[in-house]
């Protein structure tokens, strides 16, 4: 965990009391709903369908037992008990009254946690890989790259009122687990000829209503350089950026429009100016940062523990678990472990105040006391012994934690939607849940494999639908709640945005259609080696289509016969 | 004329402001007084508005390019920049330029939806004048300058960041807080 230090901790402090302030003075009727808005959205607070919605940073989704078990007592004091995680390491109460914010963000100071920049125009929690300073395959430690940036990117004075959010993702190695090719700004490390670190930077990615991959504005940037340049893509951002239409206003756009060329040279202009000046970094700063991080005290164990293997021989359902929801660790010995928050029946990413205190009490048992949050909406205990394996799997199972659907197509990426979202068409939850009970059969899940399925109520794409293998995006189709389904999306290094198949179907008939691209995929497949993706990437769209709208049309076309008979 | 915050005190305002006709046509140059005039009225007009007797302002738009007058600075007893709309924050980068870039000292005023709780921001990026939005309350807006006690970013009053003035306090790497 980074510990905060004395000035940290009174600028969060200082925060809150200013919150509570504006606050105060809007309640008393002295500031409009007009401008009290951008107040409240900077501090986390939206609108909401049912109350106010409160998102709290969890900054690179880096959390300690001790503030999960403050988000449990919130989620118990403020809430209906329960908190939503979403894509983005933030966590979401759906039910607090305006008026106990202040109180609720003066409990997160407490336990160095915030609401700072979650929402509004301004840049927003920063995020990372979810095995962050564990995976075997890292340049640098991006959580102490992800707190340099959010030092600089808090309550920086000059782009607080952006022409729209912006979103910076950071990836500390070649492999992308950060989704950094869809975020505004994207950074991911890498090494140049002569071994000197830096960045390589992408901007003008995202999803949204016109997703895109971003373009690399600098193939490696040393990381001294990293602030400033950072400075220079958002000042061109905040001056030229439109502003005319909220639609537009997103960094994507302007590169396109000016074209990535001329946004690359403005960016390099105005870097011009700023290159080595008081922004730039140096080693003692980022040495300071990454001393302020405690750090697991790992300790010398052997590569495989005993009665591990027999454990794994022996029970097949630990074995399966440990398949999809353990994960390889640079240490000898340990592992990461995911804890499902996709068991069907719960909406995805949702947790209980029991859950959190539960985690709370597993991290301490079995991971040093810190867990991590993942943008697909579950838990992970990073420093897990194998050792533990077991005890902690039959822990896990205990607390419905431990569905072993990691990469599968339970494990379904879904935003709140339309039962608590104002901007939603469609509802999620009930789509995630269907698809859930259709492949509740963990044989046949196994068997379909590795398949990310994300749905999104809306074209705002919360739940990242143009890049799963599988995506839903609820529309609205003259008042009524549609399901618009794409195939062939990608997240990390080969990215790509998925394609619609056709036309929308009804909420009822959606698990039917994933039932149909399954069975493509399972009888074209060339074996159990080539996942769902692939296929679609070998065979293209064409086939699924066929599968799915000519039995669709066809039964469509036989329905109104009957009805035309009758 | 009204009252203006300055150097965080309140005081009145000298200045008369010039704005563009409806039509966007120049407005009327009065013959005296100290007058702030739009920076297309300055382009156009530039050698007869020295002439005139009274000092001499120019005011910027969000899209107007401060680059155009960094020669011209010296010429002015202010420079101020229009918000349309406090959450367009073009201004923020204009100030930051007009300051660091083209080194303009002087009073920079900001002037038009400028409200209480975006005064600490404006000050980091060099607004020291400021004309706040007639509901506003001046006396009670003061007190938004302390909202912060620090920043991690560069700004007019501190321009080093906080992790170099940290550095240069304790270069050795010891904490310093």
């Amino acid at each position: 965990m980074y510990v905060y230090d004395e000035i940290d901790q009174r600028l969060v402090d200082e925060r809150v009391a200013q919150y509570r302030d504006q606050t105060r003075r809007f309640l008393a009727g002295k500031i409009s709903e007009d401008d009290f808005r951008p107040l409240r959205l900077q501090n986390g607070l939206y609108i909401q369908r049912h109350a106010p919605m409160l998102r709290v940073a969890i900054p690179y989704g880096l959390l300690s037992s001790r503030q999960v078990r403050a988000l449990a007592d919130i989620a118990r004091t403020w809430d209906r008990g329960y908190g939503h995680f979403s894509t983005r390491q933030n966590i979401q109460f759906n039910w607090p009254r305006l008026e106990d914010v202040p109180e609720i963000l003066a409990k997160l100071a407490t336990v160095q946690m915030h609401a700072i920049q979650t929402s509004g125009n301004c840049i927003r929690n920063t995020t990372t890989d979810h095995f962050a300073g564990i995976a075997p395959d890292e340049i640098v430690d991006p959580l102490v790259w992800c707190e340099i940036i959010r030092q600089w990117s808090a309550f920086h004075p000059e782009f607080a009122y952006l022409p729209r959010k912006f979103k910076i993702a950071v990836s500390g190695s070649e492999q992308d687990r950060a989704a950094v090719q869809v975020h505004d700004i994207g950074l991911q490390a890498r090494q140049d000829a002569a071994g000197h670190v830096g960045f390589r930077v992408l901007a003008g990615g995202g999803l949204g209503r016109t997703p895109i991959i971003g373009v690399a504005v600098r193939e490696f940037l040393p990381w001294q350089h990293l602030l400033t340049y950072l400075d220079a893509i958002l000042r061109v951002y905040n001056r030229h950026g439109r502003r005319d239409n909220k639609y537009k206003a997103r960094i994507k756009i302007l590169v396109k429009e000016l074209t990535p060329e001329a946004f690359r040279r403005q960016v390099e202009e105005e870097w011009a100016h700023l290159k080595d000046g008081p922004a730039t970094l140096f080693t003692e700063e980022v040495r300071r940062i990454e001393r302020r991080f405690t750090r697991p005290r790992y300790l010398k164990l052997g590569a495989l523990a005993p009665g591990y293997a027999m454990a794994l021989a022996s029970d097949k359902a630990f074995a399966n678990w440990v398949r999809r929801n353990v994960h390889a660790h640079r240490i000898a010995g340990y592992a990461a472990v995911t804890l499902s928050l996709k068991k069907t029946g719960v909406p995805p990413g949702d947790a209980t105040a029991e859950q959190m205190d539960a985690v709370a009490d597993l991290a301490d048992r079995y991971s040093f006391g810190e867990l991590r949050v993942s943008h697909e909406q579950n838990l992970i205990l990073a420093d897990v012994r194998q050792g533990d394996l077991h005890a902690l799997w039959q822990d896990a199972k205990a607390l419905g934690l431990a569905t072993p659907n990691i990469g599968l197509i339970t494990n379904i990426i879904a935003c709140p939607g339309g039962d608590f979202c104002s901007l939603a068409n469609a509802k999620s939850i009930p789509v995630a849940e269907a698809i859930q009970r259709r492949f509740d059969d963990l044989d046949y899940q196994h068997d379909i494999g590795e398949l990310d399925l994300n749905i999104s109520g809306c074209m705002n794409s919360c739940g990242h639908h143009h890049i799963g293998h599988i995506g839903i995006l609820g529309v609205d189709k003259q008042g009524a709640e549609f399901y618009q389904i794409s195939i062939g999306g990608a997240q990390g290094n080969g990215a790509s945005l998925g394609k619609v198949i056709g036309p929308s179907v009804s909420q009822a008939e959606v698990p039917d259609v994933i039932e149909k691209l399954i069975e493509t995929y399972l009888a074209r497949r060339d074996s159990e080696e080539e996942r769902f993706i692939d296929v679609v990437r070998r065979i293209g769209i064409g086939p699924f289509k066929e599968h799915v709208y000519g039995n669709y049309h066809q039964t469509q076309k036989n329905s109104q016969q009957q009805l035309a008979a009758a | 004329m009204g009252t203006i915050i300055r150097h965080r005190k309140i005081v009145s305002n000298s200045w008369r402001r010039l704005k563009p006709a409806a039509d966007g046509s120049a407005p009327p140059v009065p013959g005296s007084g100290d007058i702030i005039v739009p920076l297309a009225l300055w382009l156009a007009q530039r050698d007869k508005l020295l002439l005139r007797p009274g000092r001499l302002g120019v005011w910027l738009g969000g899209d107007d390019e401060p680059a155009l007058i960094a020669e011209d600075l010296k010429n002015f007893g202010v420079v101020a920049v229009s918000f349309t709309r406090f959450t367009d924050g073009r201004g923020y980068s204009l100030g930051r330029l007009l300051r660091e870039r083209y080194g303009w000292r002087g009073e920079l005023r900001a002037i038009g939806d400028v409200l209480r709780d975006q005064l600490f921001y404006l000050a980091g990026c060099g607004f020291d004048t400021f004309e706040l939005r007639a509901d506003q309350d001046p006396q009670a807006a003061l007190s938004a300058f302390g909202d912060f006690s620090e920043a991690y970013q560069s700004s007019a009053e501190r321009p080093l960041p906080l992790f170099r003035r940290r550095f240069l306090a304790s270069p050795d790497g010891m904490e310093w807080s």
